[in-house]
């Protein structure tokens, strides 16, 4: 279905939860929702899925007002954070569940569930009550109930949150091909900016309330509007100097001196701020543009398979982001390498004044 | 490694071995050995066997008391569960000032000592100043507790209905208290009747609870004593007399202490298996619905 959300904004007592925002998202799209904690996703969530009315602003599906319709007269379906499932039902009776509610009958009931089973991989446990499954495969009935339902619009709510890291990888891996060739206009709320990139389809950024910016996903990981929706839309969040712009160079405030690029080339000269993505600031030399930028080491932080280092830098604390897995004892003194063709300018205000040149179709190798 | 040894531990088991000891194991033997003695008094005692026992198995009185105990405690069950998950699906949720209103409201008949409660419906059910009483005289229904045993039956039932239902609703307040508010969203997005909801998803969440409620419920109302004691006194006739009056009348008033004991025992051992049957049927009834 067509989602038309035209204004809405909804306010609790004297809290503004969600300012007001439109958006339309087109039948059969991917849709993440990306926020941190507090931004208003689920507020969002549940004005789309009619759970709440918008104090303010109009929904609309395919064009026709649902506002002030209730949840049991939509057309949704939707996955919640915790694993939600009847619990004194089997697995294949939760599935089931939404299919008897519209009458179909037995053997079209059968050979959907099992179709939908199949696809999420729980066969083997049909025959379970969600209890006896781990999280994983409850999470999974849990999707398998909402898309058994054939709903034009699915809400799913972080749904990978409460899994182990393994088990959200694979899940994560499998929800792209489920939802790759569906007619469902499909939600997702997320606060990993990563896996917003990995689900591609669209991306909304939400803040405080607000909506910073929607589009593709990859035009808006490399073209965030904002200072903000740049920090939103990057993990970790993106190093940000105070810097001054002159015509052949961009002078950071510790007087690190980076040459102009290509995007960055011809804008007017005066103070600005430069963002840079940590993994653009490396503590290899990868080649003789990069720029090296010094510091002390305050924390030495390793994820999976990259270690990312926290420098203090004058008076604000940079990361930088370094292949394998590496110790620096904390308080030395590290260089680290900033790629001048790879730094963002925003004004010194914090709007998107120039962002590194980048290929549509090239988002997986750049993220 | 090194384990480390060090036989001191066992000291700190002594002083719960001594309270179990005094207060549970002693007493419990000291009437497994009167159950098997003729007592005339101190020191004069002999040695009976298991006559007791069987002339408590063949007693009469024995028997209508424990049939009138089941029906009590079995009509006690079907009617404070019920209800309590009815009052509890309609308390009021989250916190406000009303929420806090009802839990106090339910919680006071439970803070009553079980004496009080006799005499608070002793009075209450009298026709001359009782309000209960009178307002029934005054609708013309000769309600009499003292005199009709249907009466005195009613009358303890409802009293314990009174006093005990807030624990069972309590009880499963909590329980619901404990579904995640996504489960109610996940039921409506559903389309899920209220029905199906209760069904579905409260009732299997207050299975853990229910289960407590439903044992609690049944041992405390078999082993009643105080309530019916200062109500009726066991009258009139023996129509409210329960087991725990019955065993006392015995003990106390006829200083018949062998025969007591033995009827202890075996009254023990009624509870105890009855609890173990209630136990086990709960807890097959709807199994792996505990999440």
């Amino acid at each position: 279905m067509t989602l038309t959300l035209e204004g809405v904004a909804k306010r609790v007592g004297a809290e503004q939860h969600l300012h007001p925002l439109s958006l339309e998202l087109q039948p059969g799209s991917f849709n993440v929702l990306l926020g941190r904690t507090l931004a208003g996703k689920t507020t969002l969530m549940r004005l789309m899925a009619g759970l709440d009315a918008p104090t303010a602003g109009r929904v609309l599906e395919n064009g026709k007002d649902v506002t002030g319709t209730s949840v049991r007269h939509r057309d949704v379906a939707m996955v919640y954070q915790q694993f939600i499932n009847y619990p004194a039902m089997t697995v294949f009776e939760n599935i089931a569940s939404p299919l008897r509610r519209q009458g179909k009958d037995k053997a079209e009931i059968d050979a959907k569930v099992r179709r939908t089973a199949a696809m999420l991989r729980i066969t083997p446990y049909l025959d379970r009550l969600p209890a006896e499954l781990s999280g994983g495969q409850q999470q999974r009935c849990a999707i398998a109930r909402a898309l058994v339902k054939g709903a034009g619009l699915l809400l799913l709510d972080e749904p990978l949150v409460n899994l182990d890291y393994k088990l959200r990888e694979e899940l994560r891996a499998e929800l792209r091909e489920i939802f790759a060739d569906g007619k469902t206009t499909v939600v997702y709320a997320t606060t990993e900016p990563q896996e917003a990139l990995i689900l591609g389809g669209n991306v909304t950024v939400l803040h405080e309330g607000r909506m910073l910016q929607t589009g593709a996903t990859g035009e808006v990981f490399h073209t965030p509007a904002s200072l903000e929706c740049a920090q939103v839309f990057s993990d970790p969040p993106m190093n940000v100097v105070d810097a001054i712009l002159t015509n052949d160079r961009v002078a950071l405030s510790d007087g690190t001196s980076l040459p102009l690029s290509a995007h960055d080339r011809n804008l007017p000269a005066g103070p600005c701020k430069v963002g840079i993505r940590a993994n653009h600031l490396t503590v290899l030399r990868r080649n003789e543009r990069l720029v090296p930028v010094k510091g002390k080491v305050a924390l030495s932080e390793i994820s999976g398979s990259e270690t990312f280092v926290h420098l203090r830098h004058g008076d604000s604390t940079l990361i930088a982001r370094e292949e394998g897995v590496h110790s620096h004892p904390i308080g030395s003194d590290i260089q680290v390498y900033a790629d001048p063709d790879r730094i963002f300018v925003f004004s010194a205000a914090g709007q998107l004044v120039a962002a590194p040149n980048w290929r549509r179709g090239a988002l997986r190798n750049i993220a | 490694m090194d384990k480390v040894q060090d036989n001191r531990a066992w000291f700190l088991i002594i002083p719960v071995f001594l309270i179990v000891a005094f207060s549970a194991v002693i007493p419990l033997m000291t009437v497994v050995n009167y159950s098997v003695q003729e007592i005339f008094g101190p020191g004069q005692t002999f040695f009976v066997g298991t006559e007791w026992f069987e002339a408590v198995l063949k007693d009469e009185r024995l028997h209508d008391a424990l049939v009138r105990q089941i029906i009590y405690s079995l009509a006690v069950l079907a009617i404070e569960i019920p209800l309590g998950i009815l009052i509890a699906l309609g308390m009021p949720g989250g916190r406000s000032a009303k929420t806090s209103l009802t839990l106090v409201l339910l919680a006071l008949p439970l803070l009553i000592p079980f004496n009080v409660v006799g005499t608070i419906w002793q009075i209450f059910g009298r026709g001359d100043i009782g309000l209960l009483g009178a307002t029934f005289r005054a609708i013309g229904i000769d309600y009499n507790y003292t005199n009709n045993s249907a009466h005195a039956w009613v009358t303890v039932l409802v009293m314990d209905v009174w006093h005990w239902t807030s624990l069972v609703a309590l009880l499963c307040y909590a329980g619901l208290q404990s579904i995640p508010p996504a489960f109610y969203q996940a039921a409506k997005i559903d389309g899920a009747s209220k029905w199906a909801v209760f069904r579905y998803i409260q009732l299997p969440k207050m299975r853990g609870v229910l289960i407590i409620a439903v044992l609690l419920r049944f041992m405390d109302s078999f082993m009643i004593y105080t309530e019916p004691f200062v109500l009726t006194g066991g009258g009139p006739g023996n129509s409210t007399t329960f087991l725990s009056q019955y065993l006392t009348q015995m003990a106390v008033g006829q200083f018949d202490i062998g025969k007591a004991a033995a009827f202890s025992i075996v009254y023990f051992l009624i509870v105890l298996l009855f609890s173990f049957i209630f136990y086990t049927i709960i807890t097959r009834t709807g199994e792996g619905e505990k999440k």
